[in-house]
């Protein structure tokens, strides 16, 4: 048997918008998710003892007291996480891992991404539309800034596109099977009113027609970057046991890195999520076979195929017959992203990441409506952050 | 570092650790650092990546490898490198072992494959000189 010191409890979640008409600081983002989180968990503001954030705009140094000092709190547990797309996932176990050591009892864990109220006469100007791509690597001494950026080599698409030229190459799959993972996810996000593809169904020949934004991956097999905000709470499994939902315990975790740049990776086609994965079903007790939901980070289509592989549900290079001989849907053989994944409902930043988690936790909790995956008691859920860089598993089990 | 060429293009700045490999590329030659123990890395570094040894030594490499996997930008992920797409990136496993990134030159972006082999070329811009690949001749 797995962990049973921590369970996920509560979570608030906004639904991802492409245009955010309410900007607002990121620390007014986490009361208000506080509020909302709290709430659903029937838990008081006065019984939270930790903060798992991954930074504040308002307070680039001294992140968690700024927070804690905002919301009121008297905090044991102060934790800023750093992993890219695979944050809220490491966030988490983070969390569990603390409780379970006694430092705190109850941790609120926020994914906020809102626009900031405009800063009177602040332009954000020309130099830095031009350096978002560089997500940071244009700093002195930077060895993505001397070697990566002046070769294209910049934001997300093309290292998930060479990783998806390169597996197609070694073990070769069709880009009709990638397609199927863009289509079933958009399925899954016709069951969730909170997706920004809500009500947009696509099908294979939509995904294969879309232009090519960096070969081989088309525009229909990327997420949409959007605004939203969502926040877990992780407390004690006897506070858990007091709460209306049921207790999502984090049985079992995993977490492993090796590069920044996609240059770098030993092999980009076995991926970092071999070690977290095998890591979390080992510590959980669990068996892949157990598993009831997945709630795999999809960034890209080829993102859903590596960690099919890597997580331990087929051999290495058979991931595409996989996809092929499986519905992923939330009513079909083997349910993946029930929520539309990010392909369906949108990357609201860090949110993006954490609706994989949020999203086990209404299945295993019971409450995910239309898509509810019937007798869901065992979700596996991950994030994978950078370029197949960072990488996080969760089990996550029912009580 | 990033800094900007006269037409806008994102250039390299050197450090103190990294500018004899960008002097190398000046020369038209493709120099790294060699490890006793470990061989040639990528890329510059005070220490080995493998043994965290001190004691490299600069040495000249071929120029020539393989492509390990590459993708075309048609979208211009860098707004500052819109003007030239479709472009190829292409990661390039030297035959003395490192991997490197660098843009095909001389080549149709269409007529890049996995397993390519490649050799350096080296493209003057304004003060620097960027390393790329070419199909080897």
């Amino acid at each position: 048997m797995g962990k049973r010191a921590a369970a996920i409890v509560g979570l608030t979640e906004w639904a991802p918008k492409r245009v955010w008409d309410e900007p607002m600081f990121t620390m007014e983002a986490c009361a208000r998710l506080a509020a909302e989180v709290l709430a659903d968990a029937e838990v008081d503001k006065g019984e939270v003892d930790g903060l798992v954030i991954n930074g504040l705009r308002e307070s680039p140094l001294f992140a968690p007291s700024a927070l804690a000092e905002f919301l009121g709190i008297r905090s044991n547990f102060n934790e800023v996480v750093d992993l890219g797309g695979a944050t809220p996932a490491g966030m988490v176990w983070r969390a569990a891992a603390a409780i379970e050591v006694g430092i705190c009892e109850t941790v609120l864990v926020f994914t906020p991404s809102v626009p900031a109220p405009p800063q009177p006469g602040a332009n954000g100007g020309p130099m830095k539309m031009k350096m978002g791509a560089y997500m940071g690597g244009e700093v002195w001494g930077s060895p993505q800034g001397q070697f990566e950026i002046p070769a294209g080599l910049v934001a997300a698409t093309p290292s998930f596109a060479m990783a998806a030229q390169r597996y197609m190459a070694a073990y070769g799959v069709s880009e009709e099977t990638l397609a199927k993972v863009a289509v079933d996810s958009r399925y899954n996000a016709q069951a969730n009113p909170l997706a920004v593809f809500y009500g947009k169904p696509i099908t294979i020949d939509d995904v294969m027609s879309s232009r090519y934004v960096a070969d081989p991956l088309k525009l229909l097999e990327i997420v949409m970057p959007c605004y939203g905000g969502s926040a877990v709470l992780v407390t004690s499994a006897e506070r858990a046991a007091r709460c209306p939902h049921r207790p999502v315990y984090v049985s079992g975790y995993g977490e492993h890195l090796t590069h920044k740049s996609i240059t770098y990776a030993p092999d980009i086609v076995d991926t970092p999520i071999r070690l977290a994965a095998d890591r979390a079903f080992a510590m959980a007790g669990v068996s892949r076979d157990a598993v009831d939901m997945a709630s795999m980070y999809d960034c890209y289509t080829i993102t859903v195929l590596l960690t099919i592989e890597d997580a331990g549900f087929c051999p290495k290079g058979q991931g595409g017959q996989f996809i092929d001989e499986h519905s992923l849907r939330y009513d079909g053989d083997w349910p993946l992203n029930t929520h539309g994944g990010q392909l369906g409902m949108g990357q609201a930043g860090l949110g993006g990441g954490m609706s994989h988690i949020t999203e086990a936790v209404r299945q295993v909790q019971g409450r995910a409506g239309e898509r509810q995956v019937p007798d869901c008691n065992i979700a596996y859920a991950n994030g994978t952050g950078g370029m197949l860089a960072e990488q996080v598993a969760l089990i996550l089990e029912g009580a | 570092m990033v800094h900007f060429s006269a037409d806008g293009r994102p250039l390299p700045t050197p450090t103190p650790i990294t500018a004899p490999y960008f002097d190398g590329l000046r020369e038209h030659r493709l120099v790294l650092q060699r490890c006793p123990r470990h061989g040639y890395f990528f890329y510059p570094r005070g220490r080995c990546p493998h043994c965290l040894g001190a004691d490299w030594e600069w040495g000249e490499l071929s120029g020539r490898g393989t492509v390990y996997s590459f993708t075309v930008d048609r979208a211009g992920h860098d707004p500052a490198l819109a003007s030239r797409i479709p472009f190829a990136i292409a990661l390039v496993d030297l035959d003395e072992g490192p991997r490197l990134v660098g843009n095909m030159v001389d080549c149709d972006v269409d007529d890049v494959t996995v397993g390519m082999a490649v050799e350096a070329a080296y493209e003057d811009v304004d003060d620097i000189t960027l390393l790329g690949f070419r199909p080897a001749g």
